[in-house]
């Protein structure tokens, strides 16, 4: 019977038949956007803590650990007049380049202070390769605020105006 | 106003012609739709043309249809760069496109897409050429074609096209004969004792009033089918390209202008094939079987024409849905299962067909 062929055939034709008139399974890309799951490593950026300062403290400790050397950190301090003066230091400039970075999430991993997060961004375009480098003002905006249960300037700005503490 | 009748005859072909190669535009619009609904995508939807396309409602409905694609797709063809690599044997590979369309077109002169009835109740067949031996020449016109294929295969002087060359020439040639031997039952219905002896496409979709051929001689219907998707080179007989083995087979070595042709000679082959079937057994333009637009009194004048065109074009459609449907169904043949299923299963099959039905018409035409 399976030697007919025909009786197969009429059988996959049927499928393919109903197939015709279910929903397609594809998102039309650039209107819908697919939902990201949590935890995705996307767009490596650098983010604020809720009282919005900027966490990053300029170990260069992800710059170490990059494996493409995508980051490039310029650490610089914080002026005096500022109101987080003498706490930590800050980066001058921050500069992600992503036609290297391979979104790996080791940076995210390796942060002590949690200030770079892959988020969920996933599409990067640009006309130059300038414009495929990130700069701090960027990542900035990339990276908003995140909810933070450390406050760890707060602490560190308590411990040094009361004294005591490791400042 | 009197024309000259052989300018007359000039725009008629032009005209057919140009519907033709909408046909054909659009038969590809089809397949990318009909491709796309089966596999669960949307298929071209983007490309909306600025004065029709800004319509409200209509304008974005027809762009989702992607009525507009076949333009772009069309003009892509023309404007792409046309390489014709080192290696090539320039002479035919210029030819082998032209080869493979001229066929496809050449054939419609003899394929009848309606009749035209007078008030005095004279039928007028609408065709380009009323020849008493249509359905002969169509199929050595037709078989042509395979020229077109072997050609871009052997000019191209590289291994895959010369590879998909030979499949395409040896499967032609393995089914054309079931093809003709399945079509026999039907001219020798066609042609009783007493009347004169027609091959005329016209005549045979004439002569399907009561029974349609495909009620009646099945087998014939089916071989000749199977032989008609082998012979447009359609999935699952796409033994030429087969493009998971053969790169894309025969046009590998071409780009542009002359891809374009291959393809559209390709759909133009489907077109005229699907014609030829409905006309040989789907009943030409009778609406139903046992109904004709005699009986329901609708076949005279202009009306009446455009009635008959009409049904004869939407079972063409629908044979071309066909062709589509099974193509996203189906797997490909491997090339030895190609040729035993032609060689050792249909051509036997056909030529038992043709004999018992062969005494079948002859007892009912003596005993009758």
């Amino acid at each position: 019977m399976e030697k007919l062929y025909l009786p197969e055939i009429a059988r996959g034709l049927s499928t393919t038949f109903r197939r015709l008139w279910e929903k397609p399974v594809t998102l039309e890309y650039p209107e819908q956007r697919p939902t990201i799951p949590e935890s995705y490593r996307g767009v490596p950026t650098l983010v604020k803590d809720p009282e919005g300062r900027e966490k990053c403290v300029s170990c260069q400790l992800c710059e170490f650990v990059c494996p493409p050397k995508a980051i490039r950190i310029t650490p610089g301090s914080i002026p005096e007049e500022s109101d987080y003066a003498h706490v930590e230091k800050a980066p001058q400039e921050f500069e992600i380049d992503m036609l290297r970075c391979i979104y790996c999430g080791m940076c995210q991993e390796v942060c002590p202070e949690e200030a770079i997060w892959l988020q969920n961004q996933f599409s990067m375009s640009g006309y130059t390769r300038k414009e495929m480098v990130n700069n701090k003002e960027k990542l900035y905006e990339l990276g908003g605020t995140l909810p933070d249960e450390h406050f760890k300037w707060k602490k560190k700005k308590e411990a040094a105006e009361k004294g005591g503490g490791h400042h | 106003m009197e024309f000259n009748p052989i300018i007359v005859k000039f725009v008629y072909a032009a005209i057919v012609v140009v519907v033709i190669m909408t046909f054909c535009a659009y038969a590809v619009l089809a397949e990318r739709k009909i491709s796309s609904w089966i596999q669960g995508r949307v298929g071209p939807n983007r490309t909306a043309l600025p004065l029709i396309g800004g319509i409200p409602v209509l304008g974005p409905f027809l762009t989702r249809l992607g009525i507009f694609q076949p333009l772009p797709d069309g003009l892509k063809f023309l404007f792409k760069e046309d390489v014709v690599p080192a290696h090539v044997n320039k002479f035919y590979f210029i030819m082998a496109p032209i080869l493979s369309l001229v066929p496809a077109l050449t054939t419609v002169a003899v394929v009848p897409f309606g009749q035209f009835v007078t008030e005095a109740g004279e039928v007028i067949p609408l065709v380009l050429a009323n020849v008493n031996v249509g359905l002969l020449f169509l199929f050595a016109i037709s078989s042509l074609g395979v020229y077109g294929v072997v050609l871009a295969g052997w000019s191209s002087n590289s291994k895959y096209p010369f590879l998909g060359g030979i499949r395409a020439s040896a499967q032609m040639i393995s089914y054309e004969l079931a093809m003709g031997v399945s079509v026999l039952p039907v001219i020798l219905w066609v042609n009783a004792p007493g009347k004169e002896g027609t091959m005329n496409l016209f005549d045979i979709a004439q002569a399907q009033n009561g029974f349609w051929f495909a009620m009646w001689m099945p087998l014939s219907a089916i071989i000749f089918l199977v032989c008609l998707f082998a012979e447009t080179n359609r999935l699952p007989f796409d033994m030429a390209e087969s493009e998971t083995e053969l790169v894309s087979g025969f046009h590998t070595e071409y780009s542009s202008f002359k891809f374009g042709l291959f393809f559209v000679g390709e759909y133009a082959h489907m077109i005229i094939g699907s014609c030829v079937f409905t006309l040989l057994f789907l009943g030409g333009w009778n609406p139903l079987p046992f109904v004709t637009l005699e009986t329901l009194g609708m076949d005279k004048g202009i009306l009446g024409a455009a009635l008959s065109v009409g049904i004869f074009l939407g079972k063409m459609c629908a044979m071309m849905f066909l062709f589509m449907w099974v193509r996203w169904t189906l797997p490909r043949f491997r090339y030895d299962q190609v040729m035993r299923l032609g060689w050792s299963i249909l051509l036997p099959l056909s030529i038992a067909n043709l004999i018992a039905y062969a005494i079948i018409i002859f007892y009912l035409d003596t005993a009758l």
